[in-house]
């Protein structure tokens, strides 16, 4: 087996939501910190995705953002091709990197600039990474990456507004995938759209993968959705893994409490009759998280050691899972 | 259905006047909801979904109208009454959810003083009773502690919480009817299950119908008995919710069943609808989704099909009209 294109080792990012200065000093406010994403670890081999799913607020978003370099970690690394995406590097290296990755962004309607037709929207990254120099060579390259997306080459004269949503968002894709790159991280790249458009998309997303040997990391909440692209699946929650698995023995098997929840909790489209456990609670305040395993409050198998200590993320059976009550065989 | 409806919608149309000349949004919408039914209405952005529940509890602003066709309420017409009338209509036989829970909410009032204004004015108790009855409805809803948190704002409760509020508010008069405009869409999937089981229980303990407005087809499943798919402002099928899943006839509902991924098959592509909903401006001659139809024929960019009996189901679709059905016996 090669090495993997992607190594996640023990990401961490803190965000200070302290009160302002003053009335720390005045009200005697401690300062507060979130732990949005806490020790996430993961790799990704060539030309695979993986998903990852979790609630609002459980950090998937902030850990795409730390792998493309929108955010500096607070603690572990990033290795891209085994080569570190560490700010402290030269900062050339780093600019060969980031044509190498790209990011596709949730809302059509506010990832691409009102005021730039398509060409100097599809055309920039072209010409920031000199992949492109003249007028010329731009507007066939960016025709072409139209063509790609199921766009016509036509388009380029055209403003945002004069595309449907999932037309803008194939709009997205044809400038995340302007510098050739071999990784794509896409936050939630069609929860903005209606269902037949998504098919839409996630078929582009797919075919795509095909023929240029793509590798993905897709952040959805929508467990079909993640079902239907992924080849590997990683369930977050407030911040960390809970399990990572193949997909087939994710979604036929699933080990950790929270992954079994998640799945109940899918309407049943099919209407089998499927019973269902009802869901108990909610996402506790990521600001005060449960101590032991934050997800102990909501879960039925829960005892005095899964509320004092955290479990690790571990290898059972071939699955990476973090659940005292599957090591013990509790359940 | 033997039982007279509760709610009849006839041939209603509702449009747009704009300086570029008159919008029809909704053409010809026909439905009725029996008592004590859940009617699902699903349909992409932009079908005219939205519009038809706010066309029901009478809150269709300008420079929209109600162009022709009636609604009635027990067989009384409620389109064309006077706005204080209205008003006393709404809340006491129609209760309304509505998306967004925070924005439904006032938040400078307290939860108890929006519930109890809203007993008071639809039913003759005085302050005290209806102090009590609102704790009762927040104890149906599960809120924990309601004793305590009657008396706090909508900030300081959790998007699951607030929608919860929002059905006690909804539920306040004992209506014979709820309009539920995408209860759930934006709520975590775990929440999202907790708040469907909930509707479906209060409203079969109060013997109230509802009116479930939602794009999600999961949802459509597990909780009506009957669903209508809206295309374009008009309906395009309707009939019991198993028969339009698993057998629809319409070929956009075919379509919109395929596009949705499936947690139970392996499909390597999803079946989609090429192009996306036509504009208000520019709906085709003929039938609305002849430009993306797999099944056109001649006679479908030509005239407009109404409503035909499919089996089950009813569908707008010249595939399935009389004449149609007779040609195929015969061959």
């Amino acid at each position: 087996m090669t090495a993997p294109l992607v190594e996640v080792r023990d990401l961490a990012k803190t965000f200070d939501v302290s009160a302002p200065w003053l009335n720390r000093v005045v009200e005697r406010k401690p300062r507060q910190f979130v732990h949005a994403v806490d020790g996430v670890s993961f790799t990704i081999e060539r030309g695979k995705t993986l998903a990852l799913v979790g609630e609002s607020g459980c950090g998937k978003s902030t850990v795409a953002r730390l792998l493309v370099g929108l955010y500096a970690p607070t603690r572990g690394d990033v290795r891209f091709d085994g080569q570190s995406t560490d700010a402290g590097q030269n900062a050339g290296d780093l600019r060969a990197l980031r044509r190498r990755m790209q990011m596709i962004f949730q809302d059509p309607y506010a990832s691409l600039n009102p005021r730039w037709k398509v060409l100097e929207i599809v055309g920039e990254p072209l010409r920031e990474h000199g992949l492109a120099t003249d007028t010329e060579s731009l507007r066939q390259r960016v025709g072409e990456l139209l063509l790609q997306v199921g766009l016509a080459a036509s388009d380029v004269e055209k403003f945002p507004h004069q595309f449907s949503g999932g037309q803008r968002q194939r709009i997205s894709i044809a400038r995340a995938l302007a510098t050739q790159p071999e990784f794509l991280v896409c936050d939630e790249p069609t929860s903005a759209l209606d269902v037949s458009v998504q098919a839409q998309v996630l078929n582009i997303m797919k075919d795509l993968q095909k023929s240029r040997g793509l590798t993905y990391l897709f952040i959805s909440h929508n467990l079909a959705v993640v079902r239907h692209v992924a080849d590997q699946v990683g369930v977050m929650y407030l911040g960390r893994l809970v399990e990572v698995a193949d997909k087939a023995e994710l979604f036929s098997a699933p080990r950790h409490p929270y992954t079994r929840m998640l799945l109940d909790a899918i309407p049943d489209i099919k209407m089998s009759g499927r019973a269902r456990t009802p869901v108990q609670g909610e996402v506790p305040n990521p600001l005060n998280p449960p101590t032991g395993c934050a997800f102990h409050p909501r879960c039925p198998h829960a005892n005095a050691r899964c509320s004092s200590e955290r479990p690790a993320l571990s290898v059972f059976k071939g699955v990476q899972v973090a659940c005292h009550a599957v090591q013990e065989g509790r359940i | 259905m033997n039982s007279s409806p509760l709610l009849e919608v006839k041939n209603l149309r509702v449009e747009f006047a704009t300086r570029r000349g008159t919008l029809l949004a909704l053409d010809d919408i026909n439905l009725s909801i029996a008592p004590g039914e859940i009617l699902g209405i699903v349909g992409e952005s932009g079908a005219g979904k939205s519009l038809t529940g706010a066309a029901i509890i009478g809150l269709i602003e300008p420079p929209g109208r109600i162009a022709s066709g009636e609604i009635l309420l027990e067989g009384k017409r409620i389109d064309n009454l006077p706005y204080e009338q209205m008003r006393a209509i709404r809340g006491k036989q129609i209760g309304a959810i509505f998306q967004d829970p925070l924005t439904s909410l006032n938040p400078l009032y307290t939860i108890g003083q929006q519930l109890t204004e809203t007993i008071q004015t639809h039913l003759p108790v005085g302050a005290a009773e209806a102090r009590q009855r609102a704790i009762k409805l927040l104890q149906d809803t599960g809120i924990p502690a309601a004793e305590q948190r009657i008396d706090q704002y909508p900030h300081q409760f959790s998007g699951g919480m607030r929608q919860r509020v929002v059905i006690a508010l909804a539920l306040a008069a004992e209506p014979k009817l709820i309009v539920a405009d995408e209860p759930t869409t934006a709520l975590d999937v775990s929440i999202q299950a907790q708040i469907i089981s909930l509707l479906k229980r209060l409203c079969k303990e109060q013997g109230a119908a509802v009116m479930l407005v939602t794009h999600d087809m999961g949802v459509i499943a597990e909780t009506c008995d009957r669903v209508a798919v809206l295309y374009a402002g008009r309906v395009a099928e309707i009939g019991p919710v198993a028969d339009v899943i698993h057998n629809p006839s319409h070929p956009y509902t075919v379509g919109l069943m395929g596009s949705i991924p499936s947690m139970d098959e392996n499909r390597e592509r999803l079946l989609q609808i090429d192009g996306s909903m036509p504009r208000l401006n520019a709906i085709p001659k003929g039938c609305a989704y002849n430009p993306r139809c797999p099944n056109v024929m001649d006679r479908c960019r030509q005239e407009r099909p109404e409503l035909f009996d499919a089996g089950a189901t009813r569908a707008a679709c010249w595939l399935v009209s009389p004449e149609v059905q007779t040609v195929r016996v015969n061959a």
